[in-house]
């Protein structure tokens, strides 16, 4: 009875379906695309092998009049428009850990308070991107409305350069903060134990030392595990939020990699050039979970 | 965390003042969104004069709802979301299921490995294997015209009168249903489901002479029926909400599933923001269902997710 089954001819039905799927749709497409990006190719004509001058293009420099000048200014400042994104995550973060906090007490309803600010993040999608739209539309959406009877003239919101990635940015928030990750969070604080508050207490601490003491580095695994999730969601975010809210614009205002990827793709049809955009996103994100894994491995040990 | 649990009735009151209000601004862009749905167009597009106003219709146009069919092929977009939701799921939770059980609960050579292997994928972005799927179903009609020549690839087939795309490639239920088929997460997911099942059940089948089929189908699966709940519903929501691969892979208005569809509202002349809400409401309306119907699904899928940190 000790002798099992033949190992690989067992479990090769099993695996099939699901592998034949994998190598099709994950494991060749990244291979293509390795080869794509060496290419220029619209889909009409056939393609052409250039080889590494996609990245050229993408990541290069060229001296100009004075100075020198990207050769493809757009992804520098799609880049930027991506980074600049990532920067309501702390926010978030510390926003699902509040309310956590808030929930995290005996109080009647308490369960009802968590449905509802779980409600946003189940309907995240693109039914509510439309919602948003309609939200900052200058005229007649909610926001100018409020401010229009406290007798603030609003800003024309996702058609304004200026605000359009904020807005775009406090929606998100909207959608994400009682998510995931206030659930998270929800399940750590209840692992914290209670007489570390106690001895906290005895001890005299206030509300803020408890935090600092207690409760923040009994749920510092958590925070780690959203923030790293976040950047990684957040570097390649919201082509559909953006495409629905505002196409990418104004002037390219709202624009991020995501998008920019989908644009030169599937609207302009420069495959190669999409392909080497797509890879270098990949690189950015590969590089941080890197070096956040080996920061990560530190922060477990010490 | 608070002084103490005996603290007495007004500090409960003074969070329930503080959650409310907190929970009511957060309702506040839901009820919006209702209020337009049952507005009339003029309603709609017209400058708020009192509080009230904002969030309360004028004049209840529950004919909006109709009007939504009406206008475009909603019924097409929602039925073709329905079906595309339904048979992605299923055959994600087969693909996903059998996987798993290979990797808890069978001993082969470079297993450890290939898990890894699938583990490492996940990172990849949509947007570095979205572009090949694109080209790929661009191209499969000709792929099938050098493998067997003479039949019409590239042909639209009907249903009688009743159009239903391609049989692959771009237009057709093919792409929209079988790349979703696949997945190292939901893969993962179950996986950690299977191995907190008692090995020694599969052990004592094994002596009364079950087979491997045997033990996944009639021990391990109806063992990890949560588990298999919890992929069910959020692989359904996510291919119900999915946006980018339709939009790319479909150009024909009945091959649109509903996230897709919805621009049908944004009309030459500005959007007609009455309808567009009624009609994202519809669709929000089974997500809502399937939310407070499988509430602890969630939270599951939420947890899990966190483990593979």
């Amino acid at each position: 009875m000790k002798k099992r089954v033949s190992p690989h001819r067992a479990a090769l039905p099993f695996l099939l379906p699901n592998i034949a799927g994998f190598l099709l749709f994950t494991a060749w497409p990244v291979v293509a695309t390795l080869l794509l990006s060496l290419c220029s190719w619209d889909m009409l004509t056939p393609p052409r092998w250039i080889g590494f001058d996609n990245f050229g293009e993408l990541l290069g420099f060229h001296r100009g009049p004075d100075g020198w000048l990207a050769n493809d200014p757009d992804f520098w400042k799609y880049l930027g428009n991506t980074l600049f994104m990532l920067l309501n995550l702390p926010l978030n973060i510390a926003g699902s850990l509040l309310l956590a906090m808030a929930l995290n007490r005996r109080l009647r309803g308490a369960q009802a308070y968590r449905l509802l600010f779980f409600l946003p993040s189940i309907l995240a999608g693109v039914p509510i991107y439309y919602l948003w739209r309609w939200l900052y539309n200058p005229q007649f959406g909610l926001f100018n409305s409020l401010l229009g009877l406290a007798g603030i003239a609003g800003p024309a919101w996702l058609q304004d350069a200026a605000w359009a990635k904020p807005a775009i940015m406090l929606m998100q928030s909207w959608m994400t903060v009682g998510g995931t990750s206030m659930v998270l969070y929800l399940a750590a604080l209840q692992g914290v134990p209670r007489d570390l508050y106690e001895a906290a207490e005895i001890d005299g601490a206030g509300w803020w030392q408890q935090f600092r003491a207690v409760t923040w580095p009994g749920v510092r695994p958590v925070t780690f595990f959203i923030f790293t999730i976040g950047v990684i969601h957040g570097l390649q975010y919201g082509v559909d939020a953006v495409y629905v809210m505002t196409q990418g614009g104004p002037y390219g205002a709202s624009t991020n990699l995501g998008f920019y990827i989908y644009r030169k793709a599937f609207v302009e049809f420069q495959m190669g050039y999409a392909a080497a955009i797509a890879l270098v996103l990949f690189a950015l994100i590969f590089t941080f979970t890197l070096l956040n894994w080996k920061k990560g491995g530190r922060v477990e040990t010490d | 965390m608070k002084r103490t649990e005996a603290g007495g009735r007004e500090k409960a009151w003074g969070w329930h003042v503080l959650l409310g209000v907190l929970g009511a601004t957060m309702l506040l862009p839901l009820v919006f969104m209702v209020k337009t749905a049952l507005s009339s167009a003029d309603d709609a597009m017209a400058p708020a004069t009192s509080p009230g106003a904002m969030l309360w219709p004028a004049s209840w146009q529950w004919d909006n709802f109709a009007e939504v069919w009406r206008a475009v092929p909603f019924l097409r977009y929602y039925v073709n979301s329905l079906a595309v939701a339904a048979v992605a799921t299923l055959g994600q939770v087969i693909t996903s299921a059998c996987a798993a059980y290979a990797f808890a609960r069978l001993e082969w050579r470079g297993r450890d490995a290939l898990f890894l292997g699938y583990l490492a994928t996940m990172m990849i972005p949509h947007s570095v294997t979205m572009i090949p799927n694109f080209i790929a179903m661009r191209f499969i009609p000709d792929l099938l015209h050098a493998v067997a020549p003479g039949a019409a690839w590239e042909a639209m087939r009907y249903a009688g009168d009743v159009p239903v795309g391609r049989l692959a490639g771009l237009d057709s239920y093919f792409a929209l249903t079988v790349p979703a088929m696949f997945s190292a997460y939901g893969t993962f997911m179950l996986r950690q489901f299977f191995q907190s099942i008692p090995r020694s059940l599969d052990e004592a089948a094994r002596i009364d002479g079950a087979g491997n089929w045997v033990i996944f189908s009639r021990i391990i699966l109806p063992l990890a029926l949560p588990g298999l709940t919890t992929l069910t519903i959020l692989t359904f929501m996510s291919v119900w909400g999915g946006f980018l691969w339709p939009l790319i892979v479909t150009s024909q208005d009945f091959m649109r599933t509903l996230p897709v569809g919805l621009q049908a509202f944004h009309g030459q002349y500005g959007t007609q923001w009455h309808l567009m809400m009624a009609a994202a409401l519809l669709m929000l309306l089974p997500v809502l269902a399937v939310f407070l119907a499988g509430q602890r699904f969630f939270v599951a899928g939420a947890t899990i997710g966190a483990v593979k940190g």
